[in-house]
């Protein structure tokens, strides 16, 4: 048996006194897309965050290993530097910061993380370009400052841009359909379908089924409440769609 | 607040300190300047008589309130007398900002110009660059209409000590229609040895109907005790021209820098100026602009970086005369440990100055729990048709976007230091001069890095 990226075992967390988390259990191997699939308020994009490593959860129980190493002990960029990336529900506006500049200090972050050299700015456009390429976007967004004034459309592309470029083992994608029409639903998808590799994995977090008519996963759950109610394998999002998320509800999981 | 007139200074104030030498100096001031034609003997008798009634502002003036010019008293006031043997070589401006840069360079130390420095580019015909009291003499006909007529004396009386005192500066003229290339660079000096020294800078930039011109202007310091500049530029922008003007500060952390620049901007004319306040104890910054023709485009950018116990203060007044103007002024404070800035921006917008543009934000980053900033917008409008727009905001770093930064790899001190520099590369990026801005942003960003340890702010 291969060994998994990552393993989360009986996560709970809470966020001022209020518990989102109530033991989520999900192992992930090489290879495999996950969907995670929920209604509003049930701990997805919490989970995302934790993942990630953002401040103001306090992990009440648990633990997280990620390709043998406990996760949450690593700092957000720490966890970045060893592979694993979050595609932002709002990615952050941050003007003044040139795209290509922050990508190239991000990247050879990563490069030294590895013990390899750095690339140099006419290395790295030349790197970056391709990617570009790769993705079908616009070669000004490399101009452009961060996010800076960007449409919903084009701040989720960029994140995937990134993905591209960060070459991530583990990548989280928290509703990044969120806000799409279809075309841009369908150029995202695309973008990921692009990068899926038998030795990394990827996350999907999603409210509405239509983003796995183009990402199909091999599994999805259903997060319900702060736990993993139902697991399944691409079929499950269509019985969902079908049914609601009431109908997939066990008793014991609804609260008094 | 819908008052037109100006703060009436406090002149029931106690005798001060340094009346006695400046009556001194006032017998001085008449035997050395015998020469000068008379119409600038008058300009400097009221100024003279305008700072005698108005004395130093104190904190119960309302355009001083936030700044304490206190122990500005226990500075000479009076300029150097005497042609100082002041040892700046080539070589040591060399560690100055600037140098580099391909146009003309005028040199002043300690207030007095230092010709052996200093060096004109190739300059279009007809376009003057030289020091001041040399044009007085040479070029009086091109001086007389503009010199002293648009920095006012009534109410400020630092610029009424300057237009008493001052002994040199440059004077820059381009004619009607001619552009001058490379930037002007007007360099001002201190190796003040003894505590107090003075210098009143005066300059007076004349660009004329469709001309174009840059100008910097820096201060910089080899000195170690505090001492006093006390700087007045006056800008003349005919119709139609284009004037960027960058004043860059960086006095030594003892020195006591004030600066008046007024500008008198024509009809369809297009003037940016730059405050960028790096240095000095205590620096305050005074911004008239005039908007005296129509349809013409103000733009009033600042930056200001403060650490230990620095105080950095802008005060402007853009003055909205005639219609279809449009004003914009961007400041951005960095202030670390428990340094201080202060924003004072009022808009006039007079009677039929329709269809004003005025628009004014200040932000203020502040890198430690003990800094402050202060802001004051102040709007008098007096048209109808106008769109006039303020806003500050004093904050923190944003988390989010920390998280953000860190999460693609990037660790939290350079993430901090990432969007700070972001921060100041939102004025920088208006500078148009590509030279100096790409300059500029080299300073601003090393000096960033300087101030960095201290403000840590765990």
């Amino acid at each position: 048996m291969k060994e998994p990226i990552i393993s989360i075992k009986n996560l709970s967390a809470d966020v001022e006194g209020r518990q989102i988390l109530k033991g989520v259990n999900l192992t992930i191997y090489p290879g495999e897309m996950h969907a995670i699939m929920g209604p509003n308020g049930s701990g997805k994009s919490t989970l995302a965050a934790i993942l990630a490593g953002r401040d103001g959860y306090h992990i009440s129980g648990g633990e997280v290993t990620y390709c043998g190493q406990d996760l949450l002990a690593l700092d957000p960029e720490e966890r970045a530097c060893e592979g694993v990336f979050l595609a932002f529900q709002y990615p952050v506006e941050i003007p003044g910061v040139n795209s290509t500049y922050f990508l190239k200090t991000a990247y050879n972050e990563i490069r030294k993380h590895r013990g390899l050299p750095e690339l140099d700015a006419m290395e790295f456009l030349k790197f970056v370009k391709e990617k570009v390429k790769l993705l079908h976007l616009a070669e000004d967004l490399l101009q452009r400052p961060v996010n800076f004034g960007f449409s919903g459309g084009e701040k989720k592309r960029n994140e995937i841009f990134q993905m591209a470029v960060l070459e991530p083992k583990f990548a989280i994608l928290d509703e990044t359909d969120s806000g799409l029409d279809i075309d841009a639903l369908k150029i995202v998808s695309e973008g990921v379908n692009t990068l899926k590799r038998p030795d990394h994995a990827q996350l999907v977090i999603t409210h509405y089924q239509r983003l796995l008519n183009f990402i199909v996963p091999d599994f999805v759950h259903v997060l319900y409440d702060g736990r993993i109610v139902k697991s399944g394998g691409k079929e499950l999002a269509l019985e969902l769609e079908e049914t609601g998320y009431d109908g997939m509800i066990p008793a014991a999981a609804v609260p008094a | 607040m819908n008052n037109m007139t100006e703060t009436k200074p406090n002149v029931d104030r106690e005798p001060r300190s340094t009346e006695f030498s400046l009556n001194r100096t006032e017998l001085a001031l008449s035997e050395k300047n015998a020469n000068e034609p008379a119409w600038l003997l008058s300009a400097r008798k009221a100024g003279f008589m305008s700072f005698d009634e108005l004395g130093l502002p104190t904190l119960q003036d309302e355009d001083w309130r936030f700044t304490n010019v206190a122990p500005i008293e226990k500075m000479t006031l009076a300029p150097v007398s005497k042609p100082a043997h002041h040892g700046v070589t080539e070589k040591a401006l060399g560690q100055f900002p600037f140098t580099a840069l391909a146009g003309s360079q005028l040199v002043f130390v300690n207030g007095q110009f230092a010709p052996e420095l200093s060096f004109l580019a190739p300059l279009p015909e007809g376009v003057k660059v030289m020091n001041l009291a040399a044009a007085l003499a040479t070029e009086p006909t091109l001086v007389e209409p503009h010199l002293c007529r648009h920095a006012s004396t009534d109410t400020n009386a630092f610029t009424a000590l300057n237009t008493a005192f001052f002994q040199d500066g440059a004077f820059i003229y381009v004619p009607v229609g001619l552009a001058v290339a490379e930037p002007i660079h007007l360099r001002f000096i201190s190796t003040a040895q003894d505590h107090g020294t003075t210098a009143h800078p005066r300059n007076l930039i004349v660009a004329g109907r469709e001309s174009r011109v840059t100008v910097i202007e820096s201060y910089v310091s080899l000195s170690d005790v505090p001492y006093f500049t006390n700087s007045v530029t006056e800008i003349v922008a005919g119709g139609n021209a284009v004037v960027e003007h960058l004043k860059y500060q960086d006095e030594n952390q003892q020195a006591f820098h004030i600066a008046t620049v007024a500008a008198h901007c024509g009809r369809a004319s297009k003037v940016v100026t730059h405050s960028i306040a790096l240095g000095a104890k205590l620096s305050r910054t005074n911004i008239y602009a005039t908007l005296a023709g129509e349809g013409l485009e103000c733009i009033l950018n600042g930056l200001y970086l403060t650490r230990a116990e620095q105080l950095a203060d802008h005060y402007m007044i853009v003055d909205h005369a005639q219609p279809h103007g449009a004003s914009h002024e961007y400041f951005n404070g960095i202030l670390a440990d428990k340094s201080k800035g202060v924003f004072h921006g009022r808009i006039l917008v007079r009677p039929g100055a329709q269809k004003t543009d005025a628009k004014q934000t200040n932000k203020n980053l502040l890198l430690s729990d003990h800094a402050t900033a202060d802001t004051k917008p102040q709007l008098e409008i007096y048209a109808d048709d106008v769109k006039c727009t303020h806003g500050a905001t004093l904050g923190q770093l944003d988390d989010e976007s920390i998280f953000y930064l860190r999460s693609r790899s990037i660790p939290r001190e350079k993430a901090r230091r990432m969007l700070i520099h972001a921060f100041a590369g939102e004025i920088i990026d208006r500078v148009r001069c590509v030279a100096v801005r790409e300059e500029l942003d080299r300073l601003v960003w090393d000096r960033l890095e300087q101030n960095q340890p201290i403000t840590t702010n765990p």
